[in-house]
């Protein structure tokens, strides 16, 4: 089909040739794998296909269910802290960057976007050691300003354990949605802001009623790469929680539920027929996602042209 | 905002808030770091002190020499980036050039199915994968994670590259036609010098995800003579839990490298995300 060849023209081999490299790595270990995962989530362990039922158990049997949709609402309430807290800080930084005529401005981008570069790994060890009682930088750090009271072992704590981890996971990745929103930002053309200030619209309210709403779509595709990642993440928990996601799975993620469905801990055996299935309904939810940014929200936030 | 600038008080206040979080932004690495070369009893008495002639000390560099194979890791780490993404951009660039230059049948079906990776995470394929990789005896060797490496960063070289293609004259190609050079001479002498600059773009993308990830390693090559820095690091930590100096310093020397890299083409980055919107 990639040849394209016509009655009248000759095969013009060279377009398979190009296209074959890619076409071949990307279909064996990218498609392939997820079309026989999906497959996968129809048939029992014992390669008997069994429909729905996998998917049944996951949602109503009291071996999965609890802990799948412990790790849903996880995983909603991960997504959530996400978008209040990395969306307005990333605008903000990126409207202050966004002057032109601001100082140090290659150095705060370089600086703002460090930990971003940072595995996971570096990322949740640093802050596990951070924020451990038993060394005591935090609390040190707070005594300092007189706010030793605020100090809590958060990622020990069930109540706290994965707003923390959240948090942690804004500070490492604020350097996306910040470059995202300040080049939307350089975008706009001076004439606009001249004829708002013209109009006698300035500082923040010109920012409010001028430029953000400029923005909105950078900050539709911030908020779609979020939620792809959110729903897909797994090695911030794993390395700093562990695999059962502690204290008492408060830290569970779809990704870390699939990792030790698939794989087994402990004295649970790994089960290649769930593992499929949750990684299934994981596909599921962030097609949906996917989909509904497409062809609702895309279309509905309106784009300038200059 | 043009009027904020004549402040000096809003000058001030945007650098208040740049600097704190400049702080925010850099302080845990700053931590670690200063702290790997202090002895242990430092550590604890004085975590926030540089280290001095009293409490320097690269006891716990010397743990990580001796019990990690760190080397190695480097080794795996830079082979699987490095071949991963030589992959990435030339079958990504090829495509891209045949997607982008000439109209064939299913063009746009193709250039959809090669897009749907970008939004997918491969990771959902990972039964399925490790099947393949059982099935073809690949499993802890470092040519499966180069593959799977390869699969996913393609959607979004070949995305990126398409549109640079399409900005490639036309005047010059047919030029190189009628002299009468053969449709990969054009591609590999005159179209792919010309997207270069692209290209260092979407390597800088391919790789900081690739150096950094931990699931396919932990998955597909966790054997000892092919894990990776980023999955070395994680059980050289898990199991050296309380020798602190041994954390902290394991910690540093995954940080220090990627950082030094990052200095040298944060440039490049940053103008591939802003597409060249930064001047």
């Amino acid at each position: 089909m990639a040849t394209g060849a016509t009655d009248s023209k000759p095969v013009r081999w060279h377009i398979l040739v190009f296209l074959l490299p890619a076409v071949l790595v990307y279909s064996a270990f990218m498609i392939i794998p997820l079309g026989s995962t999906l497959y996968q989530a129809f048939f029992s362990k014992a390669w008997a296909f069994v429909g729905i039922a996998n998917f049944e158990m996951l949602f109503t049997d009291a071996r999965y269910s609890q802990s799948f949709w412990n790790a849903l609402r996880n995983n909603t309430w991960f997504f959530i802290i996400h978008m209040l807290v990395q969306n307005p800080i990333g605008i903000l930084l990126a409207a202050l960057l966004s002057n032109p005529r601001l100082r140090l401005r290659g150095f705060y981008r370089t600086v703002f976007f460090i930990p971003t570069i940072l595995s996971f790994v570096i990322v949740g060890f640093v802050w596990k050691l951070i924020l451990s009682p038993t060394w005591g930088v935090s609390q040190g750090l707070l005594k300092s300003v007189g706010l030793q009271w605020l100090f809590q072992p958060w990622l020990g704590k069930e109540d706290y354990a994965l707003t923390a981890l959240s948090l942690i996971s804004v500070w490492q990745f604020i350097g996306i949605p910040m470059m995202l929103i300040y080049a939307a930002l350089l975008s706009i053309p001076d004439e606009v802001i001249e004829a708002a200030e013209c109009d006698g619209i300035t500082g923040w309210n010109q920012f409010f009623k001028i430029q953000l709403p400029l923005v909105l779509p950078a900050i539709g595709i911030v908020s779609i790469l979020t939620f792809v990642g959110n729903f897909n993440a797994f090695d911030l928990v794993y390395v700093a929680q562990g695999a059962v996601a502690g204290p008492n799975f408060s830290t569970d993620l779809l990704g870390t539920l699939l990792y030790r469905t698939f794989f087994g801990f402990q004295l649970q055996l790994g089960d290649r027929a769930m593992g499929s299935t949750i990684a299934a309904v994981m596909f599921l939810i962030i097609l949906t996602g996917v989909c509904i940014y497409l062809f609702a929200v895309q279309n509905r936030l309106t784009r300038y042209q200059f | 905002m043009s009027a904020a600038t004549r402040s000096p008080w809003r000058s001030i206040a945007s650098h208040a808030v740049l600097l704190s979080y400049t702080l925010i932004a850099l302080f845990p690495v700053f931590v670690i770091v200063i702290n790997s070369f202090k002895s242990r009893k430092a550590i604890f008495s004085s975590p926030l002190s540089l280290p001095d002639a009293q409490t320097f000390s690269l006891i716990g560099y010397e743990t990580v020499m001796k019990r990690g194979d760190f080397p190695l890791y480097f080794q795996n780490s830079l082979i699987v980036t490095v071949v991963s993404l030589v992959f990435v951009l030339l079958f990504g660039a090829m495509a891209a050039f045949a997607l982008s230059e000439y109209r064939f049948k299913g063009n746009t079906l193709m250039g959809l199915y090669l897009a749907v990776g970008i939004m997918i995470p491969i990771r959902l394929g990972t039964v399925a994968i490790l099947q393949i990789m059982v099935a073809t005896g690949l499993v802890n060797t470092l040519w499966a994670l180069i593959l799977i490496y390869t699969a996913q960063g393609l959607p979004l070289s070949i995305f990126i590259l398409s549109e640079f293609m399409k900005t490639v004259s036309n005047d010059l190609k047919n030029a190189g036609r009628i002299d009468g050079l053969s449709e990969y001479k054009i591609f590999f002498t005159l179209v792919l010098p010309l997207v270069r600059p692209s290209m260092a773009t979407v390597a800088v993308f391919t790789m900081i995800p690739i150096w950094n990830d931990l699931w396919f390693p932990l998955i597909i090559a966790p054997s000892e003579a092919t894990k990776t820095v980023t999955l070395g690091a994680q059980m050289f930590i898990g199991q050296f839990q309380t020798d602190w100096n041994g954390v902290l310093s394991a910690l540093a020397l995954a940080i220090l490298p990627v950082l030094v890299l990052y200095l040298i083409f944060s440039r490049q980055l940053i103008r591939g995300i802003t597409s060249g919107a930064v001047k």
